[in-house]
């Protein structure tokens, strides 16, 4: 149990930053350039941690509590979640709705320190946000429940067991297709990625997630970065799990297949990023809606 | 029984008592002891009856035909007599500080005989085991609310918002009167236990008492299409008063279908699906218009029509459940319903609370005249912090823990039942997955407005300081949210005599295992924060830091005019995301030509059903009524003749239902 908590736990906090890194070498490859290190996600979050803090004036407490309840929250979420054929650490009836929920409490303080600032643009920010995930949450539990309604119980680790492989090969393999583009879908629009938002855009007024934390600076700037990372790969570890259910058996093995995936998975969101343009904000929810109708679809596929 | 008659007796003299005197602060005081002795009485009694599952009851005789003066302490009742207590002690704590301002210039003692008044008049009606004691003391709970919420008649708002509360209530009140007779003519008598045969009726008789209660009972309870009473009153009221109004009172209604549901047979499915549709519906339409209010107190009366909807989404459905021969999803929904209530009535008091703080501290309810008050009131503000995530049912706070609690029964009854039966419930379950992300947009905004960023007024820059009792109030509520949240086990094994009477299910220690787990998860977020948070604080201690102004993307002279307020905010979610009909009314704000002259833009959100269906419809029967004008001839011999045909026709009627031998 104990080394398990720790495997899980050591495999989330080594390797989170290098998806990031994996993304950005993809997008350089494309565009023809070499490209930023592949480990420069850690580079940057080292030269953030030894530098000092800036505060705006009109802040309060509610402005450091974003950047600490966004590194907790993926932290706990990804102890209810298999890494791969690792099973989850915790695991009980019903941890869904708590995995669900407590990314709306790093939700709701992401949101608050942005509006701590008073800045409009944070507001911009944090509106925007909040409405996304209006669409993207309910799209998420749609989805759980299709996995739920194919396994016999409601933790996340009995939805992500191992009856995924004959899932797939089975009636329910469509609706199982449809979800895991629904998720994907999810994953872009909850981890601010191209087409719903853009990480290097350099206008305030275009941004949804980075402008949310465009006053925040030095460590705590850090820890909104890992934050984000960690955040990354717990939701690409669901998505991971569905697409390649294979295991072997030996922990080693597992692990590394679980990583090559969630390598592939960065690949993946690069190749997007490099062929897609930005939707025009008001395009987003109604690709929101799409995608949640979508995942009713799926719903009904897999209750027929 | 007789511990709680006293407190009946403390409450009842202590308004009297409030009332003769003549000074404010002797009023004050007298009300708020006869509160802080009674209520704990009354708690304690109703906690033992919660934990023995013994009723306690009383009975003597009563001048009224038909009447009894019989109470009934159930586990049901005490269930309600609980928070009934509790909230009443807190609010009445509060409002010493609170209304000390207004007791300045007007005397405070019909205030305190009111409260105490309705205080009694709450616990009679969940204790009153005949219908016509239940249905005075409904008459008086109504009647002394009514006159709470008029406190400041001098506005006309506050006039216009008491009348509509008076009369909903009475057309509640109307179908209360029919229900009652109806369930009467087929018992003799009017006790709660004559009320046996109601168990024995055919489906058709109780599916109509049931519809009347439903209603009836559904008007004060803030069920959706007839909640209208509700966004007007709770701003009007004072603060605690409608802290007390939203967390109590509107619950009576809600434990009123509870006991004639416990009368009548077991319910057929489609009641449960009316009570949960009707309450999924609710909850939509309370947060997403809660969403977009931007005065305070308004838009926490909308996510009181949310919560009640949550509420009778899962008592609806634990009645399906049950018509459906799934008892263990049943219990979970049930369990979920009835602990919503004892949640909201924590943490709505707490934002109720706070808001009244907010209002008495900067004199607006208007969230845009506010700002930067954690700054400047940061207890208050921690607390009403508090209450938002524990409202947005976000852990480690007690709201998840009945929300979960429904999301699993849902769930459950998707993966159990077969083929498209299950789609109803599971699409059931991600509506309510998104009321909980548009309750986030809606407390987000109340706290990101009200409480961060900089004052939008001179009134918010200087706030007036906020007394230690009322503190003392909001920081009890919130500790015991956070207690409950925690603590899951314990809370429900409090419940679970009332609810194995509700339900008509025995209960087992198995739900008490299914929540523990989450109490353990919100223990370990806490602690994971504290230790990560104190990481942080440390580091603080070593590092550089520099003060400056917030990033204005390099415009010199921000002011907090250009602060996002709170239309701005919700513009995003009722643009995209509601239909055209609910968005707020915007009037004003035409620019024209190149040099334009200065104009104005106003935007209102009115209540969708009041004025769009129920306005209309009652200004046409007014019209209709016109037409009978003529029969008012404003003579006397007139008036004379009309009664000696009412009575002569009454004569004949009794003496032909007499000749037949009729009742």
């Amino acid at each position: 149990m104990i080394i398990r908590l720790i495997l899980h736990l050591a495999l989330l906090l080594l390797f989170a930053p290098m998806l990031n890194g994996i993304i950005i070498k993809t997008k350089a490859l494309f565009g023809g350039r070499i490209g930023a290190p592949l480990l420069q996600s850690y580079y940057d979050l080292a030269r953030l941690w030894r530098k000092g803090f800036v505060f705006s004036r009109t802040t309060t407490w509610v402005f450091l509590a974003g950047p600490v309840v966004g590194l907790t929250v993926p932290l706990l979420a990804s102890l209810l979640i298999p890494f791969g054929a690792l099973p989850a650490p915790i695991s009980f009836e019903g941890d869904l709705i708590l995995f669900v929920y407590l990314f709306a409490l790093s939700r709701f303080f992401t949101v608050a320190s942005a509006l701590d600032t008073g800045s409009s643009f944070e507001g911009m920010g944090a509106a925007r946000e909040v409405t996304f995930s209006c669409l993207a949450e309910p799209t998420l539990l749609f989805v759980l429940l299709v996995l739920a309604r194919l396994s016999d119980g409601l933790s996340l680790d009995t939805l992500l067991g191992s009856h995924l492989l004959t899932a797939w090969h089975s009636d329910a393999g469509a609706s199982l297709g449809l979800i895991l583009v629904c998720l994907f879908l999810v994953l872009l629009v909850e981890n601010s990625r191209i087409p719903f938002d853009d990480p290097n855009t350099h206008l305030e007024l275009t941004m949804i997630h980075e402008v949310m934390v465009l006053d925040h600076s030095g460590p705590a700037l850090g820890m909104i970065l890992y934050g984000a990372a960690l955040k990354m790969m717990v939701m690409g570890a669901l998505l991971v799990r569905l697409a390649f259910p294979w295991q072997t058996g030996w922990w080693l093995s597992d692990a590394l297949m679980f990583l090559a995936g969630l390598a592939g998975l960065a690949v993946l969101i690069g190749v997007v990023e490099s062929i897609m343009a930005r939707l025009r904000l008001p395009r987003v929810p109604q690709v929101l809606v799409g995608t949640m109708l979508l995942s009713i679809f799926a719903l009904v596929l897999v209750l027929r | 029984m007789n511990l709680l008659l006293s407190a009946l007796l403390i409450l009842f003299g202590g308004s009297l008592i409030a009332l003769s005197v003549r000074s404010s602060t002797l009023a004050t005081r007298v009300g708020i002891l006869s509160v802080l002795v009674a209520a704990p009485m009354a708690g304690y009694v109703a906690l033992k009856v919660l934990l023995s599952g013994q009723p306690l009851s009383f009975s003597a005789p009563w001048a009224v035909p038909g009447g009894e003066f019989s109470l009934l302490l159930d586990p049901l009742a005490a269930f309600f007599v609980l928070p009934i207590s509790i909230l009443s002690l807190f609010c009445a704590l509060y409002a010493g500080p609170y209304m000390a301002h207004a007791g300045q210039s007007r005397s405070l003692a019909p205030h305190w005989f009111y409260f105490n008044i309705m205080v009694t008049a709450m616990l009679l009606v969940v204790i009153a085991a005949n219908a016509l004691l239940f249905l005075a003391a409904w008459e008086i709970m109504t009647i002394s609310s009514f006159f709470l919420v008029a406190w400041d008649h001098h506005r006309e708002d506050v006039r216009k918002a008491a009348w509509l509360y008076l009369f909903a209530a009475h057309l509640g009140m109307m179908l209360l009167l029919l229900m009652f007779l109806l369930a009467g003519s087929y018992c003799d008598g009017f006790n709660f236990n004559n009320f046996g045969p109601l168990a024995q009726l055919p489906i058709g008789s109780a599916s109509l008492i049931y519809l009347l209660a439903l209603f009836g009972f559904g008007v004060k309870a803030g069920l959706f299409p007839v909640h209208i009473w509700l966004p007007d009153a709770h701003p009007a009221a004072p603060s605690h008063v409608s802290a007390l109004m939203s967390g109590v009172l509107i619950k009576t209604g809600i434990y009123g279908i509870l006991r004639i549901l416990s009368l009548l047979p077991p319910a057929p499915a489609w009641w449960g699906w009316l009570m949960a549709l009707l309450g999924a519906g609710g909850a939509l339409y309370g947060i997403s218009l809660a969403a977009q209010q931007r005065d305070i107190k308004r838009c926490l009366a909308y996510s009181t029509v949310e919560n009640i909807g949550i509420m009778l989404l899962g008592l609806g459905f634990g009645m399906v459940a049950a018509a459906h021969g799934h008892p263990k999803i049943a219990l979970l929904a049930f369990a979920g319903g009835l602990l919503h209530i004892w949640n909201h009535a924590l943490f709505k008091g707490v934002m109720f609370l706070g808001a009244g703080a907010l209002v008495h501290a900067t004199g607006t309810r208007d969230m845009n005249r506010m700002g930067g008050l954690l700054r400047r009131m940061p207890l208050v503000g921690l607390l009403w912090i508090g209450g938002s995530l524990a409202i947005s049912a976000l852990p480690p706070l007690n709201g998840l823990i009945s929300e979960w609690l429904i999301y699993l029964s849902l769930a459950q009854a998707g993966t159990a039942l077969d083929g498209f039966a299950a789609l109803v419930p599971l699409l059931l379950f991600g509506l309510l997955g998104m009321v909980g992300a548009l309750a986030l947009v809606t407390f987000s905004r109340l706290i990101g407005i009200c409480l961060l960023g900089e004052p939008r007024d001179p009134a918010a820059a200087n706030p007036h300081k906020v007394a230690p009792a009322m503190l003392v109030s909001m920081g009890s509520l919130l500790a015991g949210c956070l207690m409950i949240g925690i603590f899951p086990q314990g809370t429900l094994r409090l419940t679970s005599t009332a609810l194995s009477q509700v339900a008509r299910l025995p209960v087992g220690a198995e739900l008490g295992r299914a929540v523990t787990p989450l109490g353990l998860g919100a223990l370990l977020l806490m602690a994971v924060l504290i230790i990560l948070g104190g990481l942080f604080a440390w580091l603080r201690l070593f590092r550089l830091q520099t003060q400056t102004s917030t990033w204005g993307c390099g415009y010199p002279m921000p002011t907090a005019r250009m602060a996002y307020t709170g239309e701005s905010y919700a513009e995003f979610v009722s643009h995209h995301l509601m239909p055209k009909i609910m968005r707020p009314k915007v009037s004003g704000g035409k620019v024209s030509g190149f040099f334009p002259i200065s104009s104005k833009l106003a935007q209102s959100s009115t209540d969708l059903v009041l004025m769009r269906f129920l306005q209309p419809l009652f200004v046409a029967l007014a019209d209709r009524c016109q037409r009978l004008r003529w029969l008012q001839q404003g003579q006397l011999p007139v008036y004379l003749v009309y009664i000696f045909v009412a009575s002569a026709v009454l004569m004949v009627w009794s003496l032909w239902a007499g000749g037949h031998g009729g009742k």
